[in-house]
């Protein structure tokens, strides 16, 4: 498939999650608008390791081109489990102690 | 060393040591051993002087020059330290350390009164005073004699308002140095005239070029130098600081306003006799100051009350003499009435004090009267130093005022009529002072009678010594027609004033002339003397003055004239500037950025809501405008 469809799509799924990231009044929610964003990435990656191979593919079908993509889609799975872990584990505590995840009831900062 | 000229840098800087040690010891020294120091140093510059002045008559005897170190080395212009060794110095050296000695060893007995450290202050101020005075004479260019002249303006200021608690001693030691200033601007656009002209300040190499230089930038020189002159030795129209420098303590005033400080303005312009020379129309000026100052201070005199202001417009009346002196070219002479005038009117002046010490700080003749028999010492010197100034031979003052008076005959006859009306002026008020005080009856209280004493030892002592100087000194300028070449001071500062004494086309007098005028003078000051000491004795003043009496006594409302022309527009502009242009200008400038400082700083502080959801949306801004810049830059 042409690569623009998969960047339009990517892009869609990433200002959704911009969007959801900022207009959300939960938490939960934000954080899963920030996992979109990152697998909007992921796509993205893993469409460009794909056309990059595609190029070659006919000449030297075992060659490496376009692995680093891979590898780094990896990397960034790894990064949002462990950030997911942590953040769940602050709006866990938060909830303990004000008994919502509204985000507006964070505005402790200004103290 | 091979002569005592090569050591001339100790004569001052004994002084200075003197100055350190009482203003920075004051609190520890006691009072007689700040006097002794005090005394001491001027004591040791005298000697030196003397030793020096010695050296100084061999024959044949030309300046020397002494340099202690490089100064001001600039482009093209090179201005060393130097000090300069000649006759005139070596004189002036003597009657300023003699004479201020005298004065310290009386201060030690009138200042008895005040507490340790501000003795010692007192201590400090005139050897401060003493070390300027003789830097101002023996500098060796104009800068190093402006230096000087700064300092002893200090000086005066510092020791006029000396006792610092009285707010009207203060105004009178601020319009001294105010006057003195307003002078020191025209000397010092006169020194950067020379500076253009001659390349140089050094006397020799300004003087030796002066005669190629045109009238007319000689004229605006040595002008500008006089109006500095003005200022400081107290002629028309900065001579008002004067009488207010009575505030000080008597012998600030017999040292300063009397016997040095005031004689500065001559020393320059004899100093720069050549110059003067070259520029007639500025001798006309000088001597035509000189003797309007002479004549309107002595009229001031006549009508005042206070011992100490009648001495001080008497000393204002006298240095217009000595100007006029230098202005018909008698520089001689002038210096001649330089070192009279400084005898009898430090004697004056100490006798002035002798007589306030005893009568407990009472200043107004009308109440004094018949101290004669009670302080016998002061009275005898005080008639001296009084016949002194007068004028009446064998006495110093006869044979330095004459002198003046002949030259200015052979000026023109004018001048002399003027003078000898100043002269007797002069002879009246100073025996309308020594009546009031010394002769008739007493008018003061009981209690004042009854403290009536003679002073001790430290006060009387100098009083005697400067009386017998008032009384010979004349004999070191014996005229010409008294006695062929005995006119001692005149063969001494021959090498001084030669060029200019081949310059001049002096008309003077014949012998008969000069008998005559000499006759004429003594026979009618004599009548003067005879009429004040008679009406005074039988019919003091005590009453106020009236008519043209009030005028004088109210010193032609010079004063007044000066407050209404002068500082109250001053102070005027002053306020509007202060009003508009430093409240509403520049403290307007400065709180206002202070001002908007605050006011944005409170604007940003409303970023800081504490909401998370407006941090996270500020940073996605951020982070869009460094895409955006890092693409298209």
């Amino acid at each position: 498939m042409p690569i623009n469809y998969y960047i339009i799509l990517a892009v869609a799924l990433f200002s959704i999650g911009v969007a959801g990231v900022l207009t959300r009044r939960n938490a939960i929610i934000i954080f899963m608008c920030v996992e979109l964003m990152l697998n909007a990435v992921n796509l993205l990656l893993v469409a460009f390791s794909k056309m990059h191979y595609e190029t070659v593919a006919q000449f030297n079908p075992a060659s490496p081109i376009g692995v680093d993509a891979q590898l780094f889609v990896f990397f960034i799975m790894v990064v949002a489990a462990a950030e997911v872990s942590v953040g769940l584990a602050i709006i866990v505590m938060m909830y303990r102690n004000v008994h919502s995840v509204d985000i507006n009831f964070l505005n402790r900062l200004k103290h | 060393m091979k002569s005592f000229i090569d050591i001339v840098y100790l004569v001052p800087l004994f002084p200075f040591i003197g100055f350190l040690i009482n203003g920075l010891g004051r609190k520890q020294l006691s009072k007689s051993l700040s006097g002794i120091i005090g005394s001491g140093v001027i004591l040791a510059s005298f000697i030196l002087s003397l030793l020096i002045f010695n050296e100084t008559r061999a024959e044949g005897f030309t300046a020397v020059t002494v340099n202690l170190f490089e100064f001001i080395n600039v482009a093209d212009l090179n201005i060393p330290f130097a000090l300069q060794v000649d006759q005139l110095s070596a004189l002036f050296l003597l009657i300023i350390t003699g004479v201020g000695f005298l004065i310290h060893l009386y201060s030690t007995s009138y200042m008895h009164d005040e507490e340790a450290h501000h003795y010692a202050r007192y201590f400090s101020y005139l050897n401060l005073f003493v070390f300027s005075m003789l830097i101002l004479v023996l500098g060796a260019n104009y800068l190093i004699m402006f230096i000087g002249w700064e300092g002893v303006g200090l000086c005066s200021y510092l020791l006029i308002g000396y006792w610092f608690k009285n707010t009207e001693f203060n105004n009178a030691a601020r319009k001294a140095f105010v006057m003195n200033r307003i002078g020191d601007l025209g000397f010092l656009i006169g020194l950067f005239f020379i500076i253009q002209q001659f390349g140089s300040l050094t006397y020799t190499e300004v003087f030796s070029q002066a005669s190629g230089a045109s009238v007319g930038i000689l004229t605006v020189i040595t002008l500008l130098l006089f109006v500095g002159a003005t200022g400081k030795s107290a002629q028309i129209p900065l001579y008002t600081w004067l009488p207010d420098a009575m505030a000080g303590p008597t012998p600030v005033s017999a040292l300063i306003h009397a016997a040095t400080m005031v004689t500065a303005g001559i020393y320059m312009i004899a100093r720069s006799n050549i110059l003067y020379t070259l520029a007639p129309i500025s001798q006309t000026v000088v001597a035509v100051i000189g003797l309007a100052t002479a004549i309107l201070a002595a009229t001031v005199a006549i009508k005042q009350n206070d011992i100490k202001k009648v001495l001080a417009y008497s000393t204002v009346s006298q240095l217009g003499y000595m100007f006029l002196g230098l202005g018909v070219g008698a520089y001689t002479g002038a210096v001649f009435h330089v070192m009279t005038h400084a005898f009898f009117k430090a004697l004056l002046f100490l006798g002035a004090g002798s007589v306030i010490h005893a009568m407990h700080h009472e200043q107004d003749i009308r109440k004094m009267g018949g101290l004669a028999k009670k302080l016998p010492i002061t009275h005898w010197t005080f008639l001296a130093g009084c016949i002194a100034i007068a004028g009446i031979p064998p006495f110093s003052g006869f044979f330095s005022k004459d002198e003046i008076l002949v030259h200015a005959f052979g000026a023109s006859p004018v001048y002399y009529i003027i003078g000898l009306a100043g002269a007797l002026m002069t002879a009246f008020y100073m025996f309308r002072l020594y009546a009031m005080t010394f002769r008739g009856t007493f008018r003061g209280t009981k209690e004042q009678e009854h403290h009536l004493h003679e002073s001790p030892w430290q006060m009387t002592l100098p009083l005697v010594l400067l009386a017998v100087l008032a009384t010979v000194a004349g004999f070191l300028g014996i005229p010409e027609i008294f006695a062929a070449d005995s006119h001692l001071l005149e063969h001494y500062l021959a090498p001084v004033f030669a060029e200019s004494t081949k310059l001049s086309e002096a008309h003077l007098p014949d012998h008969s002339t000069e008998y005559l005028l000499l006759v004429v003078s003594i026979v009618l000051i004599v009548g003067s003397i005879f009429y004040a000491w008679n009406r005074f004795s039988k019919k003091p003043e005590t009453s106020d003055a009236e008519g043209f009496g009030k005028v004088l006594a109210n010193k032609w409302y010079v004063d007044e004239f000066y407050d209404n022309i002068i500082t109250k527009p001053l102070n005027g502009l002053g306020v509007v500037f202060n009003r508009f242009v430093e409240k509403s200008g520049i403290d307007g400038a400065v709180n206002g950025v202070g001002k908007s400082v605050q006011w944005g700083g409170r604007q940003l502080r409303l970023l800081q809501s504490g909401q998370v959801g407006s941090y996270v949306l500020w940073m996605v801004l951020g982070i869009l405008i460094f895409f955006v810049i890092a693409l298209f830059i």
